[in-house]
């Protein structure tokens, strides 16, 4: 009986005491990993649909509060005006969850351009995502309003061939987005005034 | 038992140098080596994480009860490996990019758990941090090792930096799975006829 009490109290408090030192080491390394997948993941696929931005749209963010949770907004300045916001969502592809950065111009309410950020999709299949610019540059120019669908659901976006799923997701994000732009139209473009210089 | 703290230390580094004398610890040895970079980052966290759970391991060594003691192992280093995950994750981002999965999978590296259950179990702290230093040296050299050979003859670069002329063609068999089994087979071949005499 001493003996099933040890064991018990033993594995009891190194647990306790794993899970406190990781907590704490949690919360003290959030901001710094935050800022790191900002700057690897998401800098470099919000570059590509902001491209000759003048200003570095990773530091000139904002963020609005969408069901308790912050979301980061970024904005491209183009001859010294603010004129593209980008922001990212998320849809499912084959192999899970993908996040998706897609750019819309504020003056004319259209998609400026879309690029993944992170995905778990098949290496060779639905991967080609990352690299398919034909088939992420048929969704800039659409209005926020068309709700994009690839060519099998009745859309009239051209999928990755073989990666049916991936360019669903892709679409869904998309989509998203158009939807978030929408509804927070009027809030983006009072904020992406401040960034005027 | 009447090793030096010396001896314990050296042993690491060749008469059981892991992966090639062990042949433990294969799955991070196979996979990562793509680059001398990759292989050097996962030999380092490892050492990192051997060194800390020997450490502790070896202190609790006469608290922990015999009958749970592999969970009571595990639960020690698979605190460390979050730690390493963590501290990548927030300082050395691109490495934890590359590493990925398996930083996570330090914990079921056996390498770990053996020096756990074989030595520090049963030595002082003292001996215990030789021990782990040791082999988590040797570890980090071999990967290093393997990472350059199938670096230099796959890709063409050392450390990123190209080593031939414009007209080497990449041997890019090397740097995929089979490349790592044959590569892994020559050194332990290699490995062998030196020991031998």
């Amino acid at each position: 009986m001493r003996e099933m009490v040890k064991m018990i109290v033993v594995l009891t408090v190194l647990s306790c005491l794993s899970g406190g030192v990781l907590a704490a080491l949690k919360n003290s390394t959030q901001d710094r990993i935050d800022s790191q997948i900002l700057k690897f993941v998401k800098g470099p696929a919000i570059e590509k649909i902001l491209p000759k931005a003048s200003n570095d749209p990773v530091s000139d963010r904002f963020e609005i509060k969408i069901d308790g949770k912050e979301k980061n907004f970024f904005v491209g300045i183009y001859e010294g005006k603010p004129k593209a916001v980008a922001f990212e969502t998320k849809a499912g592809g084959y192999g899970g969850e993908m996040g998706v950065m897609v750019a819309f111009n504020i003056n004319t309410d259209k998609i400026k351009g879309v690029s993944v950020t992170t995905h778990n999709e098949t290496p060779g299949v639905g991967a080609r995502v990352e690299t398919a610019e034909d088939f992420k540059n048929q969704f800039a120019g659409l209005d926020i309003s068309a709700d994009p669908k690839v060519k099998k659901d009745g859309g009239s976006i051209i999928p990755i061939s073989g990666a049916t799923f991936t360019s669903r997701g892709v679409c869904a994000a998309v989509g998203k987005a158009a939807e978030t732009y929408k509804e927070l139209q009027s809030q983006i473009k009072e904020k992406v005034k401040t960034f005027t210089k | 038992m009447a090793k030096s703290i010396s001896q314990e230390f050296v042993k690491g580094l060749w008469e059981e140098i892991p992966p090639f004398r062990l042949v433990l610890g294969l799955c991070p040895t196979l996979a990562v080596t793509k680059t001398v970079e990759d292989g050097l980052g996962m030999g380092l966290a490892t050492t990192f994480v051997l060194v800390c759970s020997n450490l502790l391991v070896s202190i609790l060594r006469n608290i922990i009860p015999p009958k749970i003691r592999i969970a009571c192992f595990i639960i020690i280093i698979a605190t460390f490996v979050t730690v390493v995950e963590l501290v990548s994750q927030a300082f050395a981002y691109r490495l934890y990019m590359s590493l990925g999965i398996f930083i996570p999978l330090i914990v079921v590296n056996c390498i770990v758990l053996g020096r756990a259950e074989a030595f520090a179990s049963k030595n002082g702290p003292v001996l215990s941090v030789a021990d782990g230093l040791g082999i988590g040296i040797g570890f980090t050299l071999s990967l290093g090792a393997l990472g350059a050979i199938r670096e230099v003859l796959g890709s063409g670069t050392f450390w990123g930096n190209p080593v031939f002329g414009a007209s080497f063609e990449p041997f890019t068999f090397m740097v995929e799975a089979p490349g790592a089994f044959v590569c892994l087979g020559l050194m332990l071949c290699i490995m062998n006829m030196l020991g031998k005499k």
